[in-house]
């Protein structure tokens, strides 16, 4: 676990072979952006010098867009157009999001996922979140001077599969090219595990704008396991703030506010709340545009009492997630604070009861999250040699279910199963000559489909007709490495097969993140095919480069006659690579995937091999 | 490679070396999870996705005791029929009704520690089974008494799981 410490001179690839790749903690209130630079972790600023980028897009008529500090400044005087927080809304419909009547924007009700009307036109939180990581990316590209081979975006652990999918579209439109979805505990453990060469089970308490996570985790020499996980998607620092702001409108007795004066007094909590972590009472001072003065101030213990019930609804994800991973309190070793709401005194006391100890406060609760996945990002892009990179083993927060007869669901994939992870299940039809079966896929824990998430519908069609019962319909659910669910159907008992692949229905298909995309690049006045040609032609020198290590590596695994359609791709491939055309490039990059195909499975055989022939991974 | 045991190079045994098989998981998951090829072609990545579901799958398996034993009689052709297979000797059947009723009462109460002390005695019952399935399976090769004794094992595991629901009810 020597991270912190520059690599020998031949054990890693030299710094100009080094691929340029980010970590983005994408968060409610602020995001930020990181990197490994000569093996040391940091956060980078923007020219002036500001690590965090506030979370805050602001949408202009005429279709210019700011985003961060420019933005948050115009938040009280444009609240309809200003659109902060914009996590909460993210995979979510205007039924699912709290407090949407307090929030001053203009929502636009839409299957799956609500949008936002502003004086740009409508747009979907995912655009609205593209826009943050477009400019951190741009931060990158300027900061490295170079184009970012690849990214790790965070998310909350206990993010569903909605919330993740909407993240990883953002951050396509915002053209990253994502290594990996990470949770954002799970980031946090890795900046401080490696840090501190911390071993043994650690819980991470990660309560951000708008998220709050728990998760345990065991940590040993090279591998970070995460044993369970939970949480509350709908809890964070912004309900702290707004506990303060329906106290403010109470003791001052405000009549129903504007979105201006509501988005002010809103600011003027949050100021109020972040003065209170340091001083025994703060002044709480507004003018509203009525010419009404709201004079007020507030003692740190009317604070505590008005948000008691927030920070102990955090306590009951941390006993369940104890439960879930069958350990008791005096079995943690520590606790890591994450997320900046973690800074509130009557949080950190919480925990520091609850645990019988001081909770662990030597990272920067605002950065620790950026510097893992920076971290993350760097051993992804393949920058570290084997040994000195780790294993993590991560899991899926909410079980995954299928809705069965009488509107219960039933459980396929149970929450905290480590990824990636499959299973299948066997239906039937129940009556004769039934041709079709529809299928309902959600995800949470409570056993009525009403009270778990909707993730998508879907309609097995050419079931030859038979008599009930005698049809076998195999459903697969595969959750991916990013904790992505894909689920597929097939009829096999008559030899017919039917096969259908869903997408849960609040992710975006990729002809809209196309459609999307082109909109962004007229907007930009940069040529669409000049990106795309770009895109590809990274795409295809880094599967030439792989190729052609894999089979310097292991190239005896394959018969010279099964090496010949190998070579032939690539070499197609090199020459379309010298030429302009996109789709030709495209092309061949399917082409030599396929091709290596059979390559592919027999060296992770031999990977197997190994394994059990208990050989040491330098030793090879 | 037809076994879970033989995918980690363990015999397969229902008595197991916990630490034996966590290296070896954390062994072959070093080299095929997905973490080692985010570079790689789509070929690899698949490949590496679906080796990575399965060796997770296996040790998923493994490390539950109900779950081993079932997989130990799979591979011997024998079926736990946990759907079909209801009848259970009077005294085990009793004992969950008394044990069930403990549950209740303590939940009703919302007896945190009615709760601990049930899970621990629950603990003391599914320790003396497994002991008794491992006699079985390893020892005497008796698969239909196994299958009986693991119906048993299954029973507790539902107890602990409405537990565990309890718990969550009184919070």
């Amino acid at each position: 676990m020597a991270l912190l410490q520059i690599s020998e001179p031949g054990m890693s690839p030299a710094p100009h072979e080094q691929r340029l790749a980010i970590g983005i903690d994408l968060g409610t209130t602020n995001s930020l952006v990181a990197t490994v630079r000569s093996g040391v972790p940091a956060v980078l600023p923007d020219s002036l010098g500001r690590p965090l980028l506030p979370s805050v897009v602001r949408y202009h008529a005429g279709g210019k867009v700011e985003v961060g500090y420019a933005a948050q400044s115009r938040q009280a005087a444009d609240p309809k157009n200003t659109i902060a927080s914009v996590k909460r809304f993210m995979g979510r419909g205007v039924k699912d999001v709290a407090h949407l009547e307090s929030a001053p924007y203009d929502f636009v009700d839409s299957p799956g996922m609500l949008q936002l009307r502003t004086a740009a036109g409508v747009r979907s939180p995912v655009e609205v979140s593209s826009e943050i990581l477009r400019v951190l990316r741009e931060r990158a590209e300027l900061s490295l001077q170079g184009n970012i081979s690849g990214a790790v975006i965070t998310v909350p652990a206990y993010f569903d599969d909605a919330q993740r999918q909407a993240t990883k579209d953002a951050a396509r439109l915002a053209g990253l090219n994502v290594l990996r979805l990470l949770n954002e505990p799970t980031a946090a453990a890795i900046a401080y595990g490696l840090e501190n060469a911390a071993e043994g089970t650690y819980a991470v308490y990660d309560l951000g704008g708008g998220t709050f996570d728990l998760s345990i985790l065991k940590l040993s020499r090279g591998v970070f396991e995460v044993v369970a996980t939970s949480g509350d998607s709908m809890l964070g620092g912004d309900d702290f703030d707004q506990r303060l702001f329906c106290w403010v409108v109470e003791q001052a007795k405000l009549p129903p506010l504007d979105a201006r004066d509501m988005r002010l007094l809103q600011m003027k909590a949050r100021e109020a709340k972040e003065y209170l972590t340091f001083h025994g009472e703060a002044p709480l001072t507004a003018k509203l545009s009525s010419g009404e003065l709201v004079d007020l101030s507030i003692d740190s213990e009317t604070f505590c009492g008005i948000t008691q019930t927030l920070v102990g609804k955090t306590l009951g994800p941390v006993r369940k997630a104890l439960r879930d991973a069958g350990l008791k309190v005096a079995d943690i070793k520590g606790v890591v604070m994450v997320g900046g709401a973690t800074r509130m005194p009557q949080v950190q006391r919480a925990v520091a009861e609850f645990f019988g100890r001081d909770p662990l406060n030597n990272l920067d609760p605002d950065k620790v999250v950026a510097l893992g996945a920076a971290m993350q990002a760097n051993v992804l892009a393949g920058n570290k040699p084997q040994g000195e990179d780790w294993l993590l083993l991560d899991v899926i927060p909410l079980s995954l279910g299928v809705e069965t007869m009488g509107g219960l669901a039933e459980k396929i994939i149970a929450r905290n199963t480590t990824i990636p992870a499959a299973k299948a299940q066997e239906f039937t039809t129940f009556k004769d000559g039934q041709t079709g079966m529809s299928f309902h896929v959600v995800q949470g824990e409570r056993e009525l489909v009403a009270d778990c998430r909707s993730l998508a519908r879907f309609e097995l069609k050419g079931i030859p007709p038979m008599a009930a019962g005698a049809a076998r319909v195999r459903v697969t659910y595969q959750v991916d490495a990013d904790g992505l669910l894909h689920v597929s159907a097939r009829e096999s008992s008559s030899g017919v097969e039917a096969s259908v692949v869903v997408k849960p229905s609040y992710g975006l298909a990729d002809a809209d993140i196309e459609r999307m995309l082109r909109d962004s690049y007229e907007h930009a006045k940069e040529d669409m095919h000049v990106r795309a040609l770009s895109e590809y032609r990274v795409d295809g020198q880094r599967l030439l480069e792989a190729t052609r290590s894999a089979l310097a590596q292991d190239g005896r695994l394959l018969e010279p006659p099964e090496r010949q359609p190998i070579d032939a791709a690539i070499l197609s491939l090199e020459k379309l690579l010298q030429g302009s055309d996109h789709r030709a490039i495209k092309q061949a990059v399917d082409a030599l995937n396929r091709a290596t195909e059979e390559f592919a499975q027999r060296r992770m055989d031999q990977g197997i091999r190994r394994a059990l022939a208990g050989k040491k991974i330098g030793s090879l | 490679m037809r076994s879970h045991f033989d995918l980690f190079g363990l015999s397969p045994a229902f008595g197991l070396d916990g630490e034996a098989l966590e290296k070896s998981y954390r062994e072959t998951q070093s080299r095929v999870h997905p973490d080692r090829f985010a570079h790689a072609g789509d070929a690899e990545r698949r490949a590496s996705m679906q080796w990575t579901t399965r060796v997770n799958e296996a040790y998923r398996t493994l490390k539950n005791p109900v779950q081993r034993a079932k997989h130990i009689l799979e591979l011997h052709g024998v079926d736990v029929e946990f759907e079909t297979n209801t009848q259970m000797p009077t005294d085990f059947l009793l004992q969950q009704l008394e044990l069930r009723e403990e549950l209740e009462a303590a939940a009703a109460k919302k007896d945190a520690a009615g709760l601990d002390a049930l899970r621990n005695r629950l603990r003391g019952e599914k320790d003396r089974l497994e002991g008794q399935i491992a006699e079985a399976l390893d020892a005497r090769q008796d698969f239909a008494g196994a299958a009986g004794q693991v119906r048993k094992l299954m029973f507790l595991d539902r107890l602990d799981a409405e537990i565990d629901e309890a718990y969550e009810a009184i919070e």
